[in-house]
């Protein structure tokens, strides 16, 4: 075998040496195949194109994080690994860090000073492992909203909703005009986010800080948690005739009103946008349930790989920088319906609800995502639990508190 | 094609006239099984034919009213996911480069390994043969992340080779068991007579077993290449973007949702990925059979 | 065979030089990977293997988690109907395929071709079919019987059941092959001779020739059992696990275990457990098989 190897090494060594001299491929993973989101990545491989010499290889795997991450994980863990490639902020590719697998970007942070202009800066944070970057974060989604749909109320004979309380009072009015009144799809992330989004809303920001921050278990067994519950458990009610599957089939039933309300985060806005409908006239965004506004950092961050060439490591710093750059910002997000991660740039293109969504986050209202508090089983584990509450009638409101709490004790 | 290439003929009761109560009773029957066979098939090409707007107007068994390629050709060559808008066209060479070693490589080492457990047992070799049949019931999936060690350690991870060599591996168990069971079943004499004729390991099997078994080889072809040609799994895991083969794209064009699910699309990529195993199978049906009666039968 | 004469020992060093590849494949991959999975269950590996020892702690974990009970359920039911379907469903089919009646390679066709398609193509189709806005409940309800209810991808209580139809669909064509094979393998004295007794076919069918057809049964059996202790990509394609979990099985805990919770762990715990299983099956199966009777 290390014949072969060694025939391999050098076969390897020769395309390398090939690819230098017309500029490095560079192979990017990511999961971002939706239609707002494929018009997201190719606004920032245009962005890479014009400006760089060297060439973006995508390399898609649709299916969402689940049926991408494997072959991420062993492919870098395999020794032949992509040069950048996505995950969500957070502490999914720690380990990887940890491991010395990923290449260090911190002379490049340095050099454009991003923790001046990345807002809030707890991003950059997560990107830092001993003091050092491994990772660019290139956009904020949070998943504090609901997103209504104008013609379903009209259709119904009822006013657009202020808040969750009138949308709740709402509900019966749909259902007679025969719409969903929420609509949650079958994948666990979203009965998991939609919770979430009622925690906040209902429970109040410390509460969450309480339970996910300190991994307070007491907190998860208290009244304020009931309440939350209890508000699940009607959400669950409202949702049960959803028969759908992904999340944005589930944006699809807002968009041609089949369906009243969906509590999804602010990615759904590319799919508006695809479909060419507008913030305010077609639908409606209510940022924290109309009860509490918050923005909630979580999104994706680049990771790189490391690489022995030294041409393949400069191309990747470039890539880095590139997507840090004003220009990229500005391209990405407008597209993707995500926040940029950077406080110094003009957002004047922007919608309504994104514009909403950038005031909140200027006023320093903001609370980190899930990932980056829980590890990855952790947060596996709530979206097994959300999943099957909001699927099963038989698991009762105090039951599933109490394994919330259980799992929260047992958080790492 | 007449029954002759059966081993015998046909047995039970003889064939009677028509519409006798039993055949009323018979063909219903097989009516409504076919009819469970087939109906998905129909569905999948008659969906593919349509347009969207049809598809959510209609029923999903009703002929399409207009027919239109449009699907088939953007599945061919102009779906998305991310940047690559190819469609499956991207795929269908790399599936192909995959598909060939692999055939031939797995086939060889399972009839040769067959072959020995079968003709010139030897200490152990049933113990062998049992962890072997104990590996066709391991998810593949368990061994994704031994396997991606295994590999870099010898130097063939992300190359056409690496997943070659495993796609090899997972075709053993049950090709080796096939193999084994056909060469047993063959007539010992044979194999004494060549023994005494002075043949050894290898000139028994390549001038009396190869020439005999055209049937079981057939039949472990036709298992390998569906086999091969359908991994999702290994062909992501194992090689790189430009080497993907055809059911990635497949994946990609299914699962990447862009605001409507295009059935029409997904049903003529499923089609297409799959034409090259139905033609297999469609085509060679019959020698299919005679090779599983000759082999997998005879424990 | 009898292969000890004085100069065996050189031929079989061919034979077993001519077998390495497949010990290899034996010792390296399947031992070797079972053991390498065996011992990291037992440590706290999270997204890398790690070699902090935690003793049974996964497998505690393991056995309280809801969603591995689900799985393990859903696997029983699965696993016993697709094993009795698929033999009742496939014997009968080479029964009435072997009557030599018309047609007989179209039909064979028809019931053989679903197995050509992997699974993953399998589940989208019917996820497609029985889709309930789209697929069969709806084309029933337009033909005017407005209260049809079939939407079993979307009710926790029968999804199972879903996955059971296009599971049997795309496997017991090949399981009917491989008893029409046997079937045409049966003397035809036996048949003769039945018939002059003047036994009824479906006792000669049950009392006669199903016992002369053991060792078909055991290849169709190894078959199918291999196929849905793997279940998995049908699971993914056609529910992915849902409406809420419950048509998890076990294959697809493993992989969320390892990939989407990245807890290797607890994935290996997980495995064990499945390896353990198949392992309390298959060892007295090989005893039976190797241990008393000898070939040739």
């Amino acid at each position: 075998m290390r014949r072969l190897k060694a025939i391999l090494a050098a076969s390897t060594v020769l395309c390398a040496t090939a690819a230098a001299a017309e500029g490095v491929k560079l192979e990017v993973t990511h999961w971002w195949t939706s239609g707002g989101e494929a018009a997201a990545v190719k606004a920032l491989a245009d962005v890479f194109g014009e400006k760089s010499q060297n060439e973006w290889v995508d390399g898609a795997i649709a299916g969402g994080g689940s049926t991408a991450r494997p072959v991420m994980i062993s492919r870098i863990t395999g020794g032949d690994p992509m040069h950048a490639t996505q995950f969500n902020h957070g502490r999914q590719a720690e380990e990887l860090v940890e491991a010395g697998l990923m290449l260090d970007l911190t002379d490049v942070a340095e050099a454009e000073g991003w923790r001046d202009t990345i807002n809030p800066v707890s991003l950059l944070d997560s990107c830092t492992y001993e003091g050092k970057v491994y990772c660019v974060p290139i956009n904020i989604h949070s998943w504090q909203w609901m997103w209504m749909s104008n013609k379903a109320f009209a259709d119904a004979g009822v006013a657009v909703p202020a808040n969750w309380e009138e949308f709740v009072a709402s509900a019966p009015a749909l259902e007679a005009a025969g719409k969903v009144p929420l609509v949650v799809g079958q994948q666990d992330w979203q009965a998991r986010g939609a919770f979430s989004v009622l925690l906040v809303a209902i429970g109040g920001t410390d509460l969450w800080l309480d339970i996910y921050a300190n991994k307070n278990a007491e907190a998860v067994r208290g009244d304020a948690m009931a309440k939350v519950f209890e508000a699940a458990d009607t959400a669950r009610n409202l949702s049960a005739n959803s028969n759908v599957g992904d999340w944005n089939l589930a944006t699809a039933k807002i968009i041609n009103g089949e369906a009243g309300a969906q509590i999804m985060g602010d990615w759904a806005q590319g799919e508006f946008a695809v479909a060419e409908k507008v913030a305010g006239e077609d639908y409606t965004c209510l940022p924290g349930l109309g009860m509490n506004e918050v923005i909630q950092t979580g999104g994706d961050a680049f990771y790189f790989p490391k690489h022995d060439d030294p041409d393949v490591t400069a191309a990747q710093k470039e890539l880095a920088s590139i997507m840090f750059s004003r220009e990229a910002q500005v391209a990405f997000n407008l597209k993707k319906g995500s926040l940029p991660v950077r406080g110094d740039i003009d957002m004047s293109t922007a919608n309504d609800c994104m514009r909403k969504g950038l005031d909140i986050l200027a006023s320093g209202n903001v609370l980190p995502s899930s990932e980056q508090a829980i590890s990855q089983d952790t947060e596996q584990q709530m979206r097994d639990l959300f999943i099957e509450f909001f699927n099963d009638k038989s698991l009762s409101t105090a039951d599933a508190q109490e394994r919330m709490a259980q799992l929260i004790e047992q958080a790492d | 094609m007449a029954d002759i290439s059966y081993p015998t003929d046909a047995r039970g009761a003889k064939p009677r006239r028509v519409m006798t109560k039993g055949n009323v009773i018979l063909w219903s029957t097989l009516a409504v099984i076919l009819a469970y066979y087939a109906l998905p098939l129909y569905v999948m090409v008659v969906t593919s034919l349509k347009g969207m707007p049809e598809i959510r107007m209609g029923n999903i068994f009703s002929p399409p009213m207009e027919i239109t390629f449009d699907a088939w050709h953007k599945a061919a060559f102009t779906a998305c996911t991310g940047l690559n808008c190819e469609g499956l066209s991207r795929g269908f060479w790399n599936s192909v480069e995959i598909l060939v070693p692999s055939t031939i490589l797995s086939i060889a080492m399972a009839s040769i390994s067959g072959y020995a457990i079968a003709n010139w047992r030897f200490k152990g070799s049933e113990v062998f043969f049992t962890i072997l049949i104990f590996g066709a019931f391991i998810p593949y999936q368990v061994m994704i992340y031994p396997l991606v060690i295994l590999l870099r350690e010898i130097g063939l991870f992300g190359s056409l080779w690496g997943l070659v060599l495993v796609h090899t591996v997972f075709g053993m168990p049950i090709l080796t068991l096939l193999f084994r069971n056909y060469f047993t079943s063959l007539p010992e004499e044979l194999f004494k007579a060549a023994r005494v004729d002075g043949a050894g390991f290898w000139g028994i099997f390549f001038r009396v077993l190869v020439p005999m078994s055209l049937p079981i080889f057939m039949v472990a072809l036709i298992l390998q290449m569906t086999g091969i040609w359908n991994d999702f799994l290994f062909g992501v895991i194992y090689t790189r973007p430009d080497q993907y083969p055809m059911t990635v794209q497949l994946n990609n064009i299914v699962n990447a949702v862009q605001g409507v699910k295009e059935y029409n699309v997904n049903m003529a990529a499923t089609l297409l990925t799959g034409i090259v195993p139905l033609t297999i199978y469609f085509v060679s049906g019959k020698l299919f059979v005679r090779g599983i009666a000759a082999g997998a039968v005879k424990g | 065979m009898q292969t000890q004469r004085p100069n065996a020992l050189f031929r079989n060093l061919t034979a077993k030089i001519a077998a390495l590849p497949m010990i290899a494949t034996a010792l390296f991959v399947f031992v070797g990977c079972t053991l390498w999975t065996v011992y990291y269950s037992f440590t706290k590996s999270r997204m890398l293997p790690s070699d902090k020892w935690v003793g049974l702690q996964q497998y505690e974990r393991l056995w309280n988690t809801p969603k591995w009970q689900i799985a393990v359920e859903n696997l029983l039911i699965f696993g016993f109907c697709m094993m009795i379907l698929s033999l009742v469903i496939g014997f009968v089919l080479a029964a009435l395929l072997d009557q030599k009646i018309r047609f007989e390679n179209t039909i064979r066709t028809i019931i053989l071709y679903p197995f050509a398609l992997s699974f993953i193509v399998t589940g989208l189709i019917w996820q497609w079919v029985l889709n309930p806005d789209f697929g069969i409940q709806q084309v029933v309800r337009d033909l005017g019987w407005q209260s049809f209810e079939f939407n079993p991808l979307f009710n926790p209580d029968i999804v199972i059941y879903g996955v059971l139809i296009a599971a049997v669909w795309q496997g017991s064509g090949f399981i009917m092959v491989v008893m029409l094979a046997g079937l045409r393998g049966i003397d035809e004295e036996i048949w003769k001779a039945a018939r002059v007794d003047g036994i009824p076919r479906w006792r000669t069918y049950v009392f006669i020739i199903i016992p002369m057809m053991r060792p078909v049964f055991v290849t169709a059996l190894v078959l199918i059992a291999s196929g849905i202790i793997k279940v998995y990509d049908l699971v993914k394609a056609q529910t992915n696990g849902g409406p809420g979990i419950s048509s998890e099985v076990p294959a697809k805990y493993v992989i969320d275990m390892m990939f989407g919770n990245q807890n290797l762990g607890q994935g290996f715990a997980a495995s064990t457990m499945m390896l353990l299983s198949v392992a309390v099956i298959l060892i007295p199966w090989a005893y039976l098989e190797f241990g008393r009777k000898k070939h040739g």
